[in-house]
């Protein structure tokens, strides 16, 4: 029992990530805190996608369930779970049965490598970058299977579109990658790294964010990857494997109750995963905004107090809404919980001010909320773009993106090799 | 840090490969045969991460399990399943097969048994965390990149590929 103990604590003192530090314990309990982290992300993103959609139309969106319509993603989950699960007759059984775990295993399993801190990630691995993009490509065979397995024309066209589409934006997203990691190499060593956690640390070492770095070339990789990236994951502008208006629902045309809910689940958490890469590779992943225009531990300070404002600002706002609630009885049980939940939401934002939780939830804070910001994006593409044709989606992932993702590797190349000859040459002409 | 390398893991990664094998070449449905060409494929990446090869392990992933096999099952896809479980799945080239065969389970056996004298004592050890840098040191480094002339060389033989791909799918380019 007590060596049991000993080895538990022995990782507290470590600077390391419990896959670093090879302890089974704390990298369990990471793997639990991330899946469990990311059920509440997609559960919060299925309210918020409706709330935020509906508004941008100019309507209410759910308001039935719950307050505000907040139980609605539970009751919707628990609608899913007791569906009928229909199988077509004419399926491919095994293929069918199999090829939602492997879009949602994909979907998971990338979050090995994604670094909420530089102690906060699951583990650090040497090919970082490289096992993200590779697992993360690994969905596309889930999708394609499922179209098939379902045999019914629908989902085949449907699984046919995405594997062509995937395809060829992951050719665009690995050009826009690679440049980034050409940055991480200007160091003193003159050695690049592919490791998550590396490449965020060579931002910090270099006092700028990727986005920023050789500016514009920085921006235009940045520009590239947002834009693959939303076609990778399948959504609007770029949804075309499920455009309702012309495959029903696309590949999940077949799918239904429990089996559809994994294919949910999926589409939502590799649309955080793929979030967390931009993060990572151009904005600094955890780092906090100005740290070179306001610096200083003053500044630190004003910096750390932001995840307990925010946490006091939602539950304010919970406030607000109970006290605009209707009067009406019917509306008592609501009124109540919303005040309930507004109080969790404000004392979560008091915990957050303890010195001792402010210094440890910082870099997950600053994480988190780049990769919000991405989902808001997200969110309002869907609102506003209009679905691109399939013709106009290759010229713009063959004709567009991979010539100016070739040409900004080169330019980044050279700029690196150049950056220090000019400021030499600089320094002797002035 | 325990090395994770043990034998388990690879008897486990071993069996997955083999009974993926078995079952790509014994399956009639073409979609069954590629995923489990897929699974084997995965379990050769498992085998590359034990032999402290991240990279390769990355490389393989990426490449073969989820660009190539993406692109056979979108042809595999179109093809009339009802006409292929009919067809007679083995050729009369057994006796080359069993030739190649024999072999190649020469080698094995000669392989398992001599290997102690065929290779050196002892084994190199990589740094696992340093595996990306040490390959491209191999490859570019100007006085370590001893694999830069033959690495250009496959490039080349991939373009040729390419450029050949093009040319023969269209003819009015």
């Amino acid at each position: 029992m007590h060596a049991i103990i000993e080895y538990i604590q022995s990782y507290l003192s470590s600077d390391q990530t419990p896959g670093a530090a090879g302890n089974w314990f704390w990298a369990t309990v990471y793997v639990l805190l991330v899946f469990v982290g990311l059920s509440v992300a997609v559960i919060a993103m299925n309210w918020l996608e409706r709330k935020i959609l509906a508004h941008m139309q100019v309507r209410l969106g759910p308001m039935r369930v719950g307050p505000h319509g907040l139980l609605q993603p539970i009751a919707d989950a628990l609608k899913l779970l007791l569906k009928e699960d229909i199988m077509p007759a004419e399926a491919d059984k095994v293929v069918f049965w199999i090829a939602p775990f492997i879009v949602v295993l994909a979907a998971f399993t990338v979050f090995v490598v994604v670094p909420f801190g530089p102690t906060h990630a699951i583990t650090d691995m040497n090919i970082g970058i490289l096992f993200m993009l590779g697992v993360s490509s690994l969905s596309v065979l889930g999708i394609v299977t499922a179209g098939w397995a379902s045999n019914s024309h629908y989902p085949l066209i449907g699984a046919l579109r995405s594997s062509a589409q995937m395809v060829s934006y992951e050719v665009a997203m690995g050009l826009a990658v690679i440049s980034v990691i050409v940055m991480t190499s200007l160091n003193p060593e003159g050695t690049g790294t592919l490791s998550m956690i590396g490449i965020v640390k060579a931002q910090e070492a270099q006092h700028t964010w990727f986005v920023f770095k050789f500016f514009p070339l920085g921006l235009i990789g940045f520009f590239i990857f947002a834009v693959a990236m939303v076609a990778e994951t399948n959504r609007a502008p770029f949804d075309l494997p499920e455009a309702e208006s012309e495959l029903t629902a696309g590949f999940h045309t077949e799918y239904s109750g429990f089996r559809w809910s994994l294919f949910f689940l999926a589409e939502y958490s590799a649309m955080i995963a793929v979030s967390s890469i931009a993060v990572t590779l151009w904005l600094g992943g955890w780092l906090r905004p100005f740290p070179n225009a306001l610096s200083g531990p003053a500044w630190d300070f004003v910096f750390s107090l932001f995840p307990g404002l925010t946490f006091l600002f939602l539950g304010a706002m919970c406030f607000f809404n109970t006290v605009r609630m209707p009067k009406h009885p019917l509306f008592k049980i609501q009124t109540i919980g919303l005040g309930a939940f507004g109080a969790v939401l404000a004392l979560i934002g008091l915990v957050l001010f303890v010195p001792a939780v402010r210094e440890r939830v910082g870099d997950i804070f600053w994480f988190a909320a780049k990769v919000a910001a991405f989902m808001y994006l997200y969110i309002w593409y869907r609102g506003t773009f209009p679905r691109y044709r399939f013709d106009q989606l290759m010229k713009v992932g063959w004709k567009i993106l991979l010539p100016t993702g070739l040409v900004l590797l080169i330019l980044t190349a050279g700029a690196g090799f150049l950056e220090d000859p000019v400021k030499e040459w600089l320094k002797h002409v002035l | 840090m325990n090395p994770v390398a043990t034998p388990f893991f690879f008897y486990l990664l071993s069996a997955t490969m083999i009974i993926g094998g078995i079952l790509v070449i014994t399956r009639k449905n073409a979609v069954h045969s590629a995923m489990a060409l897929i699974t084997a494929l995965l379990a050769q990446a498992g085998i590359y991460l034990m032999l402290y090869a991240p990279f390769v392990a990355g490389v393989q992933i990426i490449l073969y399990a989820g660009g190539i096999m993406v692109l056979f099952l979108f042809v595999i896809m179109l093809i009339s399943i009802e006409r292929t479980v009919k067809e007679r799945q083995f050729n009369k080239q057994w006796l080359v097969g069993i030739a190649a065969a024999g072999a190649l389970g020469g080698l094995f056996i000669a392989v398992y048994t001599k290997g102690k004298s065929l290779f050196p004592e002892g084994r190199v050890s990589f740094g696992e965390g340093q595996n990306t840098q040490d390959v491209a040191a191999l490859l570019y480094d100007s006085h370590k990149g001893v694999y830069m002339f033959s690495f250009e060389i496959a490039s080349l033989l991939l373009l040729v590929a390419i450029i050949g791909a093009v040319v023969m799918a269209k003819k009015r380019i």
